[in-house]
């Protein structure tokens, strides 16, 4: 005997559904926007509004306008949803208590992420670009997020010193330039107006090597706002030869757990052509190999 | 009030697919074998009543075609209940009190590989507020088992321990499908198919077929030494939104247990039918079921799940245990509806 | 049995084509509140509800009567769904009235409904399913052909089906709930279109939006009352769709329901003891068809009575006083309008389209390919 005998089978149709007064006016008014909720005989009001309140009384008929905005109550995450749910992306499902009624609706949250989701949280409702008379004209609720965004824009025109300008000019051709006290004979770099232990101003520039030690250092793991990179990473302070003071920088090249304090380390350049004024020129630095310098050497800068 | 018993009781192995196989070729094996059991053919009974849905094979009018398993000559006194097979056994019961007849066959079948039970039962769901949204079953009961937690009646885990126990108990049962010792720590990993659930909390959807003969009195006695008398039975409802209940418990199931008079006496066994494991959390507790009570030995609803026949194996199951001589009262459990909403109780008592 | 059990509270909408002022609810709700009324019962006297309607399909909610509950006062009660297809509102005042004369409830308000114009009924009939040849198009297409049996079987006057359609929807011109009022002439209905050979369009039941309702209590609250309609029998008998050998045109199904039912209310002789009928007629020839069926005539003499006007309302015997299904077609709730106006008969109590005198009615349901039987014989003593 052959196999099974199987095909597929629709079973498709679209009602046309009577709404009668109180389904029908709770649905049409969403078409303009508007949400509202009935009253019970007892005074409660729900959303949606139904005609019969749990007790089998019939609701009032009279009709309370409501804000577009409630509590959940109860909620679940699908993050496969199925054909037919109302988001072909991960959302989820809930129960929410609009702002002045004593029941709950079943609906949709837009939350982006599971972990937005909490039991007692704040959801603002969300219209649909096309109505079409139903309880689909309500798109689905959006959390409201309890931080009002403060943005702040303030445009300016800046520029650096004359000495951080030397400093980026350096860059830009591949030097790194430092600042000398003529009295103490300290370099600084980036050069500075004046050195912080004399006072005296910072009279001539010297080129430093690109190479130097890595003092200390760490290894970044948890991300923030504004990160550029992925983490782990590792940022350190490096003097280079002929520096009094740090410059700081990545270090890379070298597996983490070989990073050491006192490592020589040398700077990785991006290809010459794209070089611009900006510490960026270097990419990092990477351990040249030479014996690490001595404690002493570089104690003082810890 | 007559004393009406279950006497008799079969049931087709639940598994995820019963191949080809029409209404009639699930109702005939099940109710001939239920009848022969205690020796009656359909001439003896006096009446028949099944229940089952159209939305499962998705074609109006399908129980008429199960009415071709049955002998129906000369015609028959015959019923249907588009709710489970427990429901018919319900109108069974009330139909024997009349007092002109004194057996009635009981069966229910339905294929849930032909669609998508979780879509299908978003039918159930108020067609102008939530129909459109497409609030699929597992979703629905999603909502439920997310309250529990916030009300801390329930964590996943004790979810999981619930799937474990009823699917390890199932490894005794042949006519369960989805049994096996498993670890709750596994489940736990699962993803979530609707957060809080994960796959192993619900129930599988089975193929499947019942059906149980019942008999009044003397008749009871004379067909078996044990009948399996039905000594309380009572269904209630609560409202159908979901935002207007209170879905972490189950008053339905409570006022159903009480006036089916479970608080009693010692319930030695209890089938309930929980299509998802926190639900049977919720029942235990509107039933005031403790720990001295051996919860679904046959499974229950989490190792085979056919939908319309799932209530009335409860009762089957139940029913057997005190025709064995195994338990001495046992309790039987239907739900109807989502999460919960509609429940029927009965008390069976061997003598 | 054991307890008797009385009909004191009847109910029923306006049935039209397109109930679009009321949601389903509303429909259900509105025949509940005037069988309540009639009763004079409020929501929280009723002990349990059983609900019948005939294929989910038709309204599109998977089992109604969860979504219906608070609509119908059901919170911390049983409720209960039948469905038998067309019979199905005869089979659920079955279903009821057994819940009282099994003592389970003293109280049971019992309705149907159907909201055919949310859908369309020929779609939900007749769906397309692989592997099943569409072999008929509506009941219209499957009845035909037995009807042109009964013709050849029975030699009736041609005419007979016209007659029926006339009677029943000139008996509907008296109903304020009916459906159709419509008044033809003889003329008229022969000249409508034929739709399936020999039934025409004039001979045919509509598509309605309709519910009914009536309130069962056990003696003890009948007096309620002072004009109860006291359930003297009940049956219900079913028979497979094909099978070699089967009359489909006079089904033993139906032969054996109206014996059980006459049996326990103590009927001998249909014609004397009973004063009129409410029959489940959807195409005008079925109307002679269950006389000789329901044991009022002899077989091949139905056609007779109808062509004498016995079964006017004014004739001896009246059938279908209400306008019938010919008229009003809920499909759920055509089998509990038939039930629910034999129990106006005996009460008294069906204003313009009364039958005088009458104390013994018969409500009579069918449903399926001929086969789900239903039926309640109703009297004015107990």
């Amino acid at each position: 005997m052959s196999e099974t005998l199987s095909a597929p089978y629709v079973l498709e149709y679209t009602y046309t559904r009577s709404t009668g007064p109180v389904i029908g006016r709770f649905l049409e008014n969403l078409r303009y926007e508007v949400l509202e909720g009935v009253k019970t005989a007892d005074g409660r009001v729900l959303c949606p509004p139904l005609e019969y309140d749990e007790e089998g009384e019939p609701t009032t008929g009279e009709f309370v306008p409501l804000r577009p905005s409630g509590t959940v109550k109860s909620w679940s995450w699908v993050p496969e949803p199925r054909k037919g749910h109302p988001f072909d992306r991960p959302f989820a499902w809930a129960l929410i208590q609009i702002d002045g009624t004593d029941n709950a609706m079943v609906h949709a949250v837009d939350a982006g992420k599971a972990k937005r989701m909490k039991t007692g949280m704040r959801v603002r409702l969300r219209w649909a670009d096309e109505k079409n008379g139903t309880i689909r004209d309500i798109a689905c609720f959006e959390p409201i997020s309890p931080f009002m965004p403060g943005p702040v824009h303030l445009d300016y025109q800046v520029n650096p010193g004359k000495h951080y300008t030397a400093y980026l000019r350096g860059l830009e051709q591949g030097k790194l330039i430092g600042g000398k006290d003529p009295q103490s004979g300290k370099v600084y770099v980036p050069p500075r107006g004046a050195d912080p232990v004399t006072g005296n101003p910072t009279s001539e520039y010297v080129e430093v090597p690109d190479a130097g030690v890595l003092t200390t250092f760490t290894i970044i793991r948890i991300p923030f706002e504004g990160q550029k990179l992925k983490p782990p990473y590792c940022f350190g302070a490096i003097v280079l030869d002929g520096a009094d003071t740090p410059i700081y920088h990545l270090i890379s090249g070298v597996p983490h757990d070989e990073i050491r304090m006192g490592m020589r380390v040398k700077a990785k350049w991006k290809p010459q052509d794209e070089w611009e004024t900006s510490l960026e020129n270097i990419l990092y630095f990477e351990p040249t190999g030479e014996p690490d310098a001595p404690f002493d050497s570089y104690k003082e800068h810890l | 009030m007559r004393d009406v018993a279950i006497v008799s009781f079969s049931q087709l192995p639940s598994v995820k697919e019963i191949e080809a196989a029409d209404e009639p070729e699930l109702v005939q094996p099940v109710t001939s074998d239920a009848m022969k059991q205690v020796g009656l053919t359909q001439d003896d009974i006096g009446f028949t009543c099944s229940g089952s849905t159209d939305y499962l094979p998705g074609r109006p009018f399908s129980f008429v075609a199960a009415v071709d398993g049955l002998k129906a000559w000369p015609p028959i006194r015959e019923s249907h209940v588009e709710m489970d097979g427990a429901f018919a056994l319900y109108e069974a019961w009330v139909r024997l009190m009349h007092g002109d007849i004194d057996t009635a066959l009981v069966f229910s079948f339905g294929k849930g590989s032909l669609g998508s039970v979780p879509d299908i039962l978003n039918l159930q769901n108020d067609p102008y507020y939530v129909q459109p949204l497409g609030l699929d079953s597992i979703s629905a009961a999603a909502l439920q088992a997310q309250a529990m937690i916030d009300a801390r009646k329930a964590t996943e885990r004790d979810f999981a321990e619930v799937a474990a126990r009823n699917r390890k108990n199932a490894i005794d049962n042949p006519n369960a499908h989805i049994k096996g010792d498993f670890s709750v720590e596994e489940m736990l990993e699962e993803p979530y198919i609707s957060s809080p659930l994960r796959k192993s909390f619900c129930s599988p959807v089975s193929d499947s077929a019942a059906a149980v003969v019942l008999a009044a009195g003397d008749v009871a006695k004379k067909l078996v030494e044990r009948p399996a008398w039905i000594r309380g039975i009572d269904h209630r409802t609560e409202p159908h939104a979901l935002g207007q209940r209170d879905l972490t418990t189950s008053p339905s199931t409570k006022l159903a247990a009480e006036k089916a008079g479970v608080g009693k006496g010692k319930v030695d066994v209890a089938e309930l039918h929980a299509p998802f494991a926190h639900q049977e959390i919720i029942l235990r507790e509107a039933m005031g079921l403790g720990e001295g009570v051996r919860v679904n030995p046959s499974g229950g609803a989490l190792a085979a799940n056919s939908l319309m026949t799932a209530g009335l194996i409860r009762f089957g199951e139940a029913a057997s245990r005190v025709l064995s001589g195994d338990a001495d009262r046992a309790l039987a459990h239907t739900t109807n509806g989502v999460c919960l909403q509609h429940n029927l109780v009965a008390v069976l008592e061997g003598e | 049995m054991a307890e008797h059990c009385a009909v004191i509270g009847i109910g029923q909408t306006k049935h039209r084509e397109s109930r679009r002022d009321l949601s389903i609810s509303g429909l259900v709700r509105d025949a509940a509140l005037r069988a309540l009324r009639d009763a004079d019962m409020t929501w929280k006297d009723i002990d349990s509800i059983v609900i019948g309607t005939a294929p989910d399909m038709f309204e599109g909610v998977m089992m109604p009567e969860l979504w219906l509950s608070d609509a119908l006062g059901a919170a911390g009660k049983p409720i209960f769904r039948v469905h038998t297809a067309g019979s199905v509102g005869g089979s659920t005042a079955v279903v009821a009235s057994h819940l009282v004369q099994g003592g389970v409830h003293e109280k049971v308000l019992t309705l149907a409904f159907e909201k055919q114009s949310e859908a369309n009924a020929m779609w939900a009939l007749s769906p397309t399913i692989p592997f099943q040849p569409q072999l008929v198009a509506g009941a219209g297409g499957y009845f035909a052909p037995l009807i042109r049996s009964y013709i050849r079987r029975s030699d009736a006057h041609p005419d007979t089906g016209c007659m029926v359609a006339v009677k029943d929807r000139q008996n509907g011109m008296l109903n304020p709930n009916a459906h159709l009022h419509l008044d033809q002439t003889l003329e008229e209905v022969k000249a409508s279109p034929m739709l399936w050979d020999p039934i025409r369009f004039s001979e045919t039941c509509p598509s309605s939006d309709g519910a009914v309702a009536m309130v069962l209590v056990s003696e003890k609250h009948a007096g309620r009352v002072k004009n109860p309609a006291w359930v003297k029998g009940t049956s219900v008998r079913t028979e497979r769709t094909f099978f070699a050998g089967r009359d489909q045109v006079n089904p033993a199904a139906g032969k054996l329901c109206a014996k059980d039912v006459y049996g326990e209310a103590g009927i001998t002789n249909p014609t004397k003891e009973i004063d009129c009928a409410e029959v489940y007629v959807p195409f005008s020839w079925f109307e002679p068809m269950w006389l000789e069926n329901l044991g009022f005539a002899d077989e091949g003499e139905g056609w007779k009575m109808t062509m004498e006007g016995k079964t006017k309302l004014d004739g001896e015997m009246p059938w279908n006083m209400s306008g019938g299904v010919m008229c009003t077609n809920p499909i759920g709730a055509s089998g509990m309008l038939r039930f629910a106006e034999a129990a106006r008969q005996v009460r008294g109590t069906a204003e313009q389209h009364q039958v005088d005198g009458a104390k013994v009615a018969v409500g009579h349901a069918y449903g399926g390919g001929s086969q789900f039987f239903a039926m309640w014989v109703v009297g004015s003593e107990r």
